[in-house]
């Protein structure tokens, strides 16, 4: 099962958070910081995989931006790396070249867009299509 | 793609984004989102009704404010409005508010639970996927009552979209974990098995993680899952990567979904129809063939997705385990990735590796990667990947390969890192004994362990490797000779005095004959360390004197002589002056047959199970931090009891509780240690009042402390959170002491050497004069002959929203552990107001930093050895693990922080001296943090046994 999605800039500062098992603000933000610390202090040879209290920790980085989600034993890691990437290249799809500034000022786009992805800690969609249908009605919607 | 200027642009929610921005300090942004908070207070307070669009906009930007990591308490209730907005946009943003931050207790549920109703109902597709979605993150159990019935109608019903379908399964799957009781098996089970079928591939993707939940609960019920399974992904792996359009990923055909169905096999035997089962092998072995086959693709995401899938075949081969051609062709695939150039895949191929060496069909396999393995060993530059190495190696370890992987774990050993060298020092000791077919192999082995790497030594390993010494007579000779030459190293790590005295006393007669190592040669070695060592292993060495005297009569003279010199019969120390004393007079006393009854050769040890391993098995639980609490619970705690001739004269020390490497637990003191079987339970008991008698709980202070105050014509007690509050300055001193609707304490203090100056700060809170305004400071217990404090009187009356100060001149006549306490009475309107503070004047506030080079440092912890010198605690931490905030307390604190003395740059040395009137206490302390257990380990060493007990308890409650 997949316990959080992050999104986390070099300075620290989460740009996307999603928790698919409650937990405090106060636990929320000691883990955020403690997660972005280990990922920085990792060199590109080491590997994206990291055993953190009781889960493991998946990372990537692009650019700034390092998108950070935490497992428990019955997820593939493998999988779980390529499911960051897919969601990046359907940001990059929606937005056009996906920046962090798109994120900050659309959450709720890329909320939309990680909800179609992965609902409750499962992974649900993969269709790059299908996981942008609904944002494209609204946007219609919004248009007319 | 739409731009991002279309849409519909929430002009304020930008700008409100830009400002936080270009904020160019924390405190700047704080103070725009409390403006924007204060502003989107009012506007939902306002008597102007707002619209759709506004509201949207303020839930909006409350969500941004919470990512941000502020606690949102307010706005629910207009995202809850939102919900029955029929404009998509609005909605939407409503559910993901909610779903944000809504947890499954909020009152509120009922209110959202009405809204989800209505959008099940609506027909419309996308306003019951979010209605669903929504049911799926917030899963209440007020939610599954309500909907528990008709969502898997929804399922299961034929005219259901296919998104539908898809949020409704995983909405199911939440309702079930929560409240499964809610959730009754029925006639819907069986269709909902049938969605693996589904021609969607999405709906499959999802019903995939429904029914692997509900498999594990009612395996039987969802049996003719693996069939459906088998055939699904039959089809996804044959098919050409063309068929299925969008769900091909990089030429890879249904990855995630390829994935998810291996995965589901995992729950069930390997399937007994011989037909499903041929399928199955036969798509194993396409996965295993596709990864042999040249790329479609260059891009790393084709093979990494094409690697998904291979571990998760190669998961499912292991847990089957019965197909002995799959699994040595398994093994070959991950030998290939063991070169591989992705960390990634080298750390996953390690790790899969490692379960397959457990299988007998795979064993042989694993085990011609010998090298490629012990080369990861040396070279991988990455911690987890040599982690991962280091446990191959040890599980592929057998009677053949034991020598070379051992010494290649020895070599290791040399440079690992400090984080898995305990556990790499375990894993060897146990393979050590496991393989050894020739002894002295293993006695040679745990002499280098305890050469290179003797701080990571635990006792159980050296208390092993002593029983199977005693145990094995072919090897005794070669132990002894063996510890002997050990020994003659200039410096030698004190677990090796520990072995070679205990190994000598039993067999140094063995070597004896030979003029090098005659009984005076040994005895002049090991006497030649006495004095370095610690107190528990100085009283295992008077043991070995007066086993010496038995085996060796001619040394009893000198033997004598060392035990009637002062430092022996005259120490500080009670249990070494009671060995010596009584091994004194047991030597004069008692007759040759006598002595040689009383110090017979120890009985071999009672074979059980190796206590190392055991303590490997609780290393490698899930969070070393919760493993640590079960542990002193444990029941089975009991085996390192091998040591003791017999396990009811002393209490065991459990092998659990060493997981920090903690000493043993308090020990009972034998009261009469002249018999032969205590004696040697002596041996190996720790110095027993090192750890016993903890300093009193803050609660027992508590109610000294005021049984004191009472006395001293006081009638009030310190308030409940006195303690809490009087922790809060021992590592600094200016602050807000206390603060109540009336009254605001504040304390500025300064010390110097053993005086010190406080000012106290009353400020009266209200508009309304207080009266009679009387301070006084009292000494509970014996504080009054510890603590000499002058007090200005204050002025009777202090004016409403005025404030007074107050100074107090303190003296430290001699160290104390009791806080002076301070009661302040006064009249406010008519009523007496009574209120009793503890102090913040502990012992550490009169400390002198002194700063020492790592020599002295070692030399002065050496020379406190003394069991009641050292205070210890084995502590969780409640804060944040930061080195920055854990120097800053413990400079606050007030002894140096000594950098570079502690081999291991996470510890913290520090030292000074506690200054007090009638006499100077120096203090040594090192705390040692473990952040992955989330623990530390404090260590205080004081010339005085109360103050290095109060420190500790003091600087323990601070992390």
């Amino acid at each position: 099962m997949i316990k959080f999605f992050l999104m986390v800039n070099k300075q620290g500062q989460t740009r996307l958070s999603r928790y698919y098992e409650h937990m405090d603000l106060r636990k929320r933000t000691i883990l955020e910081a403690e997660v972005i610390k280990h990922c920085l202090s990792r060199s590109k040879e080491q590997c994206s995989f990291i055993e953190y209290k009781d889960f493991k920790l998946v990372y990537r980085q692009y650019a700034a931006l390092f998108i950070v989600v935490g497992i428990n034993e019955t997820e593939n890691e493998m999988a779980v790396y390529e499911l960051i990437h897919n969601f990046v290249e359907v940001l990059d799809k929606y937005f056009s070249r996906v920046s962090e500034l798109d994120i900050m000022f659309k959450l709720d786009r890329v909320h939309i867009i990680l909800d179609e992805m992965v609902l409750n800690g499962c992974i649900v969609e993969t269709n790059k299509t299908r996981i942008l249908a609904p944002l494209l009605v609204l946007d219609k919607m919004a248009e007319s | 793609m739409p731009a991002v200027s279309k849409g519909d642009g929430m002009r304020g929610l930008a700008v409100f984004i830009s400002d936080i921005r270009n904020c160019k300090s924390k405190e700047a942004e704080i103070k725009r989102i409390n403006k924007e908070l204060a502003n989107i207070r009012s506007k939902f307070k306002g008597d102007k009704a707002l619209d759709g669009y506004s509201k949207k906009k303020y839930v909006c930007k409350l969500l941004f404010i919470f990512l941000l990591g502020h606690d949102i308490d307010f706005g629910h209730m207009e995202a809850v409005n939102l919900l029955s907005s029929n404009k998509y946009t609005e909605k939407q943003i409503g559910y993901l508010f909610i779903s944000v931050l809504v947890n499954s207790n909020s009152e509120l549920i009922r209110l959202i639970n009405n809204a989800i109703k209505n959008d099940l109902a609506s027909r419309n597709p996308t306003f019951m996927c979010l209605a669903l979605h929504c049911i799926a993150n917030v899963g209440s159990r007020e939610m599954a009552e309500a909907f528990a019935s008709e969502i898997p109608r929804i399922l299961v019903a034929g005219d259901t979209m296919d998104s539908v379908k898809q949020s409704a399964a995983l909405c199911l799957l939440r309702l079930y974990k929560t409240s499964p009781d809610l959730v009754p098996m029925g006639e819907w089970t069986s269709r909902v098995v049938h969605l693996l079928n589904d021609q969607h591939m999405g709906v499959v993707t999802a019903a995939v993680s429904l029914i692997a939940c509900l498999c594990k609960k009612n395996p039987d019920d969802f049996k003719t899952c693996v069939s459906l399974a088998v055939s699904r992904l039959s089809r996804i792996v044959s098919s050409a990567s063309t068929d299925l359009q969008d769900y091909t990923y990089y030429f890879v055909p249904a990855p995630w979904l390829s994935v998810k169905l291996l995965r589901l096999l995992q729950c069930y035997p390997p399937p007994e129809d011989a037909a499903v089962k041929g399928r199955l092998v036969e798509c194993l072995e396409t996965i295993l063939n596709k990864a042999q086959e040249p790329p479609k693709s260059k891009k790393v995401q084709h093979s990494n997705a094409k690697n998904a899938i291979l571990f998760e075949a190669i998961s499912l081969i292991i847990h089957y385990d019965s197909e002995p051609n799959l699994l040595v062709r398994a093994c070959n695939q991950l030998g290939q990735f063991l070169q591989h150039r992705e960390t990634n895949l080298r750390y996953l191929a390690l790790e899969s590796m490692c379960t397959l060496a457990s299988s007998e069909f795979s064993h042989e396999a694993v085990k011609t990667h010998i090298e490629t393995v012990i080369n990861a060993l040396k070279t991988e530059r990455d911690v987890s990947v040599r982690q991962r190495a280091a446990d191959l190696l040890y599980a592929m370890c057998d009677r053949t390969n034991a020598k070379q992987i051992v010494s290649e774990m020895l070599s290791y050993l040399e440079t690992a890192d400090y984080s898995i060298r305990e556990e790499i020092v375990l894993k060897v000791a146990i393979l050590a004994e496991k393989y050894a077919v020739d002894y002295s192999w293993y006695v040679d082995t745990i002499l280098n362990l305890i050469r290179i790497a003797g701080d990571y030594v635990s006792e159980e390993v050296w208390y092993r490797v002593i029983q199977i010494v005693i145990n094995r007579d072919d090897v005794q000779g070669y132990a002894a000779k063996t510890v002997f030459e050990a020994l003659q190293a200039p410096a030698c790590h004190e677990n090796m005095v520990k072995v070679g005295g205990y190994i000598l006393g039993e067999f140094g007669n063995l070597i004896a004959g030979d003029p090098r190592s005659s009984p005076l040669v040994q005895f002049n070695l090991l006497h030649s360390k006495f004095h370095l060592c610690s107190v528990s292993t100085r009283a295992l060495l008077l043991s070995t004197y007066i086993k010496f005297i038995n085996l060796f009569p001619e040394t009893k003279g000198t033997i004598q002589e060392v035990l009637r010199s002062d430092s022996q019969i005259r120490n500080a120390d009670v249990e070494l002056q009671q060995r010596a004393v009584e091994y004194l007079k047991l030597s004069s006393i008692a007759s040759t047959d006598v002595l040689a009854t009383v110090l017979e050769e120890m009985p071999p040890f009672p074979e059980r199970e190796s206590s190392i391993l055991a303590k490997l098995k609780k290393k490698k639980g899930p969070g070393a931090g919760s493993e640590l609490d079960d542990g002193k619970k444990d029941p089975n705690s009991e085996i390192n009891g091998g040591m003791e001739p017999s396990a009811s004269t002393a209490s065991t020390p459990s092998p659990s509780a060493d997981l920090l490497g903690l000493r043993a637990a308090p020990v009972a003191t034998s009261s009469a240690p002249a018999t032969a079987g205590n004696l040697l339970v002596d041996v190996f008991s720790d110095s027993p009042s090192a750890t016993t008698g903890l300093v009193p709980g803050a609660e027992e202070n508590f109610l000294s402390s005021g049984a004191a105050a009472s006395v001293s014509e006081d009638p009030a007690l310190p308030i409940a959170e006195a303690d809490e509050l009087l922790n809060k300055f021992v590592c600094k001193n200016n602050g807000v002491l206390f603060e109540n609707q009336l009254l605001q304490i504040g304390v500025k203090s300064e010390f110097r050497q053993n005086l010190g100056r406080m000012y106290l700060f009353y400020g009266n809170k209200t508009s309304v004069q207080f009266q009679s305004f009387t301070p006084t400071v009292s000494y509970p217990g014996d504080l009054q002959s510890q603590l000499n404090i002058q007090t200005k009187t204050v002025e009777p009356l202090v004016e409403g929203g005025a404030q007074v100060q107050q100074v107090l001149n303190i003296e430290c006549l001699s160290d104390f552990t009791e806080a002076p306490l301070i009661n302040i009475k006064f009249r406010y309107g008519g009523t007496l107001q009574n209120l009793t503070l503890k102090l913040p004047i502990t012992v550490n506030k009169f400390f002198q930093a002194t700063e020492m080079q790592s020599q002295d440092f070692f030399q002065r912890w050496k020379q406190l050895s003394l069991p009641q010198q050292e205070a210890q605690k084995i502590f969780k931490a409640n804060h944040a693990m930061d080195s920055e905030v854990t120097k800053a307390k413990l400079l606050g604190f007030g002894s140096a922080l000594l950098e570079k003395v502690d081999p291991n740059p996470d510890n913290y040395v520090g030292a000074g001296i506690i200054q007090t009137k009638a006499l100077q206490v120096g203090c040594l302390l090192r705390l040692e943090p473990n952040a992955q257990a989330q623990m530390y380990r404090l260590t205080l060493r004081t010339s005085k046994e109360s103050v290095s007990k109060h420190l500790c308890e003091l600087l323990s409650q601070q992390f």
